[in-house]
């Protein structure tokens, strides 16, 4: 109560002030654009759409569901549905993003969209140098700005990625099995009843 | 040689006036010493700006700036132009004449302090017999600008800082004064250059200077609690709490107006230093009686920097107050004890010379701070806090 504290805390301060002068390790920040800390596996900012293979057109796992569209808090993504259909990564015929569009700077990187894909399609990217020089435009990313491949999902966050890969694995698995179970109980039912018409897989 | 160095400045003055016809000349000096004035304080308030951000790093173990120039030196010359550069908003709703008024009332009236305070020997702007007085009446009106920032703005944030930062000027003002009456009272004059020649005198070489005294240690530390919150800085720096009012009064000032309202706060803690100096560390003169070969402006200065390391030292130290804390603090504790100190100072007086005087005085005083510290100050234990509703 006599101020005693605040004696102790100039001294604190002082210490400080006189240490960082002596003693490299005391400092707590680097010099950022030389050094530069690598970025923990949990680090996440803005969400990129995810594609299989070396096509980014081809491998796109986006269906165009828009369901993250719908969910996305502040609205900052923008999808427009094909007309056509392609086959996605277990091979049905789906629709594709005709036009995907988010803008980051309204984005604010809450990773909802990435919680509620159903098709383990967008993710989070980590880089975070994005500055530019047109703040309409320039923060406007297109389906082609936004894609990236598994490569690159498994370089930046390698566990969770390969989480995500088994579980499409194990799905497609599950799918291959479902068609030919459907395809063999088709054929039998064909078999029986040659009039009625094969039923279709779900 | 000593005398030349010494006199320097005013030496100057007289040889350039010298050009000048004789019937200009003395408005010609007048001019010329506001102009040195109005040009030299921002130049030190860009140098405190600078190590205020360094000191603050190196206190928080960081580098601070360093990427301007060698070591960042140039940092505050940056910081200048964008501030200059930047677009000046002024807000749809707020009064927009009060509202570009107020820092430039700020800044005048920060300026208008420096022309009591002895800088060194002759250098004082105006002579007054009544200096402490003019300057207590001109660092008031300060508050005037501050609530003309916060009630033109038109903004929440603005009109609470504002209404913050009056209470708070005006709750330490009365501190302030009473520990500077003390000064008056024992050296008997209003007079800024009669209280520094009066410290200006040597006994074994140690100076005379009233921070030494007991009445003058007690009333110099009192001084320096109201200064600090006097010009809104850390850990008093309620009015622009920037975690709870965004920069308090002013919040809507921007690009060139916000850069005069952060000139005028750090002018107006120069000019309070200055009068700190002035008033308890024998305003320009030496240290020491073997020291009067340096001249009398290096040392004003130079303790004038030292106050503002402190005031820095201080910033990276405290946390902010709350404001019923700081309330409490201004009238239950400072207060109070500016008044003993008047008492004391007043018992200095007649006690005269000798030892006697210093042991009561220190008894007094030290009593009576231990006194109101534990007691006065004390945490009221109302045990733990209970809901009555919200169970």
């Amino acid at each position: 109560m006599l101020g005693e504290g605040i004696l102790k805390g100039l001294a604190e301060t002082a210490k400080n002030f006189a240490g960082s002068y002596v003693s490299a390790e005391r400092m707590t920040t680097v010099q950022y654009p030389e050094e530069r800390i690598a970025p923990i596996e949990a680090t996440r900012d803005f969400p990129f759409l995810v594609y299989d293979g070396a096509d980014w057109e081809a491998g796109m796992r986006c269906v165009a569901c828009q369901i993250c569209e719908k969910e996305c808090p502040p609205k900052c993504i923008y999808i427009v549905k094909s007309a056509d259909k392609k086959p996605d990564a277990l091979g049905k015929p789906q629709f594709y993003p005709a036009k995907f569009d988010i803008d980051i700077s309204v984005c604010m990187s809450c990773q909802i969209c990435v919680e509620v894909c159903p098709f383990e399609a967008i993710k989070m990217d980590t880089e975070f140098e994005l500055s530019t020089t047109d703040r309409f435009g320039g923060l406007l990313y297109d389906r082609k700005q936004l894609s990236r491949s598994n490569e690159h999902y498994h370089k930046i966050h390698p566990t969770e990625a390969a989480a995500v890969d088994a579980r499409l694995a194990d799905a497609k698995a599950k799918a291959n099995v479902k068609s030919t179970n459907a395809a063999i109980a088709a054929a039998v039912k064909g078999a029986e009843i040659p009039a009625r018409p094969p039923a279709g897989g779900d | 040689m000593y005398e030349t160095l010494d006199q320097i400045f005013i030496l100057l003055r007289q040889w350039l006036l010298g050009f000048l016809p004789a019937a200009w000349q003395p408005v010609a000096a007048i001019v010329m010493s506001v102009a040195v004035i109005v040009g030299l304080f921002p130049a030190l308030f860009a140098l405190t700006v600078l190590l205020e951000r360094k000191g603050l790093g190196r206190i928080q173990n960081r580098i601070g700036p360093n990427r301007v120039g060698p070591f960042g030196i140039l940092q505050p010359i940056a910081d200048g132009l964008k501030s200059l550069t930047k677009e000046d908003i002024v807000p749809l709703s707020a009064d927009a004449v009060v509202h570009f008024l107020a820092p430039v009332v700020l800044v005048v009236a920060v300026f208008m302090g420096f022309a009591v305070l002895p800088m060194g020997r002759n250098m004082t702007l105006v002579r007054m017999d009544a200096g402490l007085l003019f300057y207590f009446a001109i660092g008031a009106s300060t508050e005037l600008s501050v609530f003309m920032a916060g009630w033109s703005s038109r903004n929440k944030y603005s009109l609470l800082g504002a209404m913050r930062a009056v209470a708070q000027m005006i709750s330490y003002e009365v501190p302030l004064l009473m520990s500077s009456v003390a000064v008056v009272m024992i050296s008997g004059s209003l007079s800024l250059d009669t209280i520094v020649e009066a410290q200006n005198k040597y006994t074994w070489g140690l100076p005379h200077w009233y921070i030494f005294t007991p009445w003058g240690f007690a009333g110099f530390v009192l001084y320096a609690i109201a200064t600090t919150a006097e010009t809104n800085r850390s850990p008093f720096d309620l009015p622009e709490g920037e975690s709870e009012l965004v920069a308090g009064y002013f919040t809507e000032y921007s690009g060139f107006k916000f850069a005069l309202f952060f000139l005028g706060e750090y002018l107006a803690m120069f000019s309070i230093s200055g009068l700190g100096t002035t008033l308890f560390l024998g305003g320009w003169s030496a240290p020491l009686a073997s020291l009067v070969w340096v001249p009398s402006w290096i040392w004003f200065f130079g303790k004038l920097l030292v106050s503002m390391c402190v005031f820095i030292w201080i910033r990276g130290t405290l946390p902010r107050l709350r404001q019923d804390q700081l309330m409490n603090f201004a009238w239950k504790f400072v207060l109070p004890l500016t008044m003993i100190n008047l008492f004391v100072a007043a018992l200095w007086h007649f006690l005269g010379d000798g030892w006697a005087r210093w042991v009561v005085c220190t008894a007094i005083l030290a009593l009576i701070y231990v006194f109101m510290a534990t007691v006065g100050m004390k945490r009221k234990n109302f045990g733990a806090r209970s809901y009555r509703y919200a169970e």
